[in-house]
């Protein structure tokens, strides 16, 4: 890839070993401001633990992640996120008693400026702040299409809609690079579909930079301009999506070699 | 701010003067007994509240609340304990430095109370350092520790507190003006606090701590932050209770205590300062009530005995019924707001016109 833009991740030999078992083994790669990349590989193969490193979720063993120009390496999640990287789940993690709308208004606590105080004493200052974040969240509701259930408990959502209020309240911190855990996991032909040009437009409208993980390879092949497959931990391939499905390695890696 | 928010305070300040006016009234129609239920139930509405932030807001189990009652009751006492008293009370071992120098008058019990508050928020900050880091059962253990510990220290560390004698004879200071003050205070800011930016933050950290962390909070400041008030308010209601009943032991803030406002914000629902609130006023005045199943009693022929502690059985049995059939407590999380006050007012008038 020609590199007109600047490069805004970077894994440098990141290594994690859980006691004896190597889960992301000497794992290099880099991404660009605007690029759209997939990550996929067997089960195990180590991919969401490449994720709960750059989130920090993990410290990883051995290696270094740089966002933005400066490592962020060992900094915790709070911190990550804060500085521009926002995420989300494999395993929907939505707050379930909470409303949708007040699961988006949480993502905004990270740049409140009210004190403590001033919410406390309910000052004016507090006041206009609240009215701004809670005009801002229900744009984003709009946005992934949740507008009418806002009031309504996250936990009573139907699937798809949890995954996609789960996109909203990441993309609630004001992210620069969100990482998309699985997005399409449980979602009919139809709503992957949807789900691919949702992507897209978010991906357009709130200028990101996307990483994902995904099994469903139309998804994959479908948006993504590059994609970097993992097996046992390393990275065994990379490159467009015409390449990947190319490589011998990779079919090896997911059906196996022939034996005579 | 908008409409609606400006019409809830002006309410919340109609209510303040309504309570003002109830306070007033019963200053001089209502006789010592029933003035003293209340005052005691508003002191275990300052408590419970504030422990509800911490377990039921928060999700954090803490176990400790009667320590920072302790602390709170204990600075109170000591800084407005008149200097005669002082020297009457410490016969066993001469009072320590520097509460021997000096004593409040009257006129700052404010601050008495506001600093057995901030001391009691102090000590959290402290204890709530390493604890905090721990999760569930842990953090109930190492909490339910440390209020064993303020005890322990109670009892043995006689030259500030006078052991297991107490320090008695401290001022009343304490009316129905500071107590029902000190509630609508108390619920009022935890109120303000939980509908805010900050509010959600400890709610998320209650319904998922990964995903929150994830969504950018952090975890260990906020819990160490609402561990803290906790403790002030905690403090605080100590400080109040030891000025109504006169007297402070180690015995008036054991395990019990915190069993006690356990079972307030369980009954209420974990989350619910509502909750926490009417089952406060509610269990103050069943624990009077049923001093009647403690009494003595003549059936026929038959005379039995009473039989000290028997109001804690049937608060326990209650608490079963109510896991059984309610399992998230009468009001679960839900809260009363004005809006639904309004609301509740303008069916009511609907279906009165209608008949």
């Amino acid at each position: 890839m020609e590199s007109r833009n600047s490069r805004i991740l970077y894994l440098e030999n990141l290594t994690i070993a859980f006691g004896g078992l190597l889960a992301v083994n000497d794992f290099s790669l880099e991404i660009f401001q605007g690029d759209l990349v997939g990550l996929i590989g067997p089960n195990g193969a180590g991919k969401t633990t490449v994720f709960n490193l750059i989130s920090g979720q993990y410290l990883p063993t051995r290696g270094k992640v740089w966002f933005d120009g400066r490592e962020i390496t060992g900094l915790l999640p709070d911190k990550i996120t804060a500085l521009g990287i926002a995420r989300t789940f494999q395993n929907i993690r939505l707050f379930g008693d909470l409303s949708v709308l007040e699961n988006v208004l949480v993502s905004f606590h990270v740049r409140t400026r009210s004190s403590f105080l001033s919410s406390m004493f309910s000052l004016p200052r507090f006041w206009q702040e609240e009215k701004q974040i809670r005009e801002e969240a229900s744009f984003l509701l709009e946005a992934v299409g949740l507008k009418d259930m806002a009031s309504e408990r996250a936990r009573s959502l139907p699937y798809g809609q949890q995954r996609r209020l789960e996109i909203a309240r990441a993309l609630a911190t004001h992210p620069k690079l969100l990482l998309l855990d699985e997005p399409a996991a449980g979602m009919n032909p139809q709503e992957t579909q949807e789900l691919m040009e949702f992507i897209q437009r978010i991906r357009r409208d709130f200028n990101l930079t996307i990483f994902l993980i995904e099994h469903d390879m139309k998804v994959v092949m479908g948006i993504c301009e590059r994609i970097t497959v993992m097996d046992f931990g390393m990275k065994i391939a990379e490159g467009t999506p015409e390449e990947v499905r190319n490589d011998p390695r990779v079919i090896e890696a997911y059906l196996g070699v022939e034996t005579r | 701010m908008s409409g609606a928010e400006k019409r809830d305070l002006l309410l919340t300040g109609l209510l303040l003067c309504l309570l003002m006016l109830g306070v007033w009234w019963a200053q001089t129609h209502l006789n010592a007994y029933l003035i003293r239920i209340f005052n005691t139930a508003c002191i275990y509405v300052v408590a419970a509240t504030a422990y509800n932030l911490v377990n039921g807001i928060t999700g954090q189990f803490s176990l400790g609340p009667n320590g920072f009652m302790a602390i709170g009751g204990y600075t109170v006492a000591l800084l407005m304990l008149p200097m005669t008293q002082k020297q009457e009370v410490y016969f066993l071992q001469p009072l320590m430095w520097p509460f021997n120098a000096f004593s409040f008058p009257p006129s700052l019990f404010l601050l008495a109370l506001l600093l057995g508050g901030l001391l009691a928020a102090l000590v959290a900050i402290l204890i709530g350092v390493p604890t905090l880091r721990l999760r569930g059962d842990y953090l109930a253990i190492a909490t339910f520790g440390f209020g064993e510990i303020i005890i322990v220290l109670a009892n043995n560390f006689i030259p500030l507190t006078n052991g297991a004698l107490g320090i008695k004879g401290i001022p009343e200071y304490t009316n129905l003006w500071w107590t029902v003050g000190w509630a609508f205070w108390t619920v009022f800011v935890l109120k303000n606090l939980v509908n805010s930016s900050f509010g959600r933050a400890l709610k998320a950290i209650r319904e998922d701590e990964v995903a929150a962390e994830a969504m950018g909070i952090n975890l260990f400041r906020h819990k160490l932050l609402a561990f803290a008030l906790s403790g002030f308010f905690a403090g605080v209601a100590g400080g109040l209770f030891v000025t109504l009943i006169s007297t402070v032991s180690p015995t008036l803030f054991t395990f019990t205590m915190t069993f006690n406002l356990l079972i307030i914000i369980v009954l209420g629902g974990l989350g619910s300062l509502t909750g926490s609130t009417i089952t406060a006023v509610l269990f103050a005045f069943l624990q009077e009530g049923l001093r009647e199943v403690e009494a003595p009693h003549t059936i026929g022929s038959w005379t039995f005995p009473g039989i000290p502690g028997m109001r804690m059985v049937v608060f326990s049995v209650i608490l079963v019924i109510l896991m059984i059939f309610y399992r998230r407590g009468l009001f679960g999380r839900w809260e009363l707001s004005w809006q639904e006050v309004l609301n509740l007012l303008h069916r009511g008038k609907k279906t009165h016109g209608k008949s």
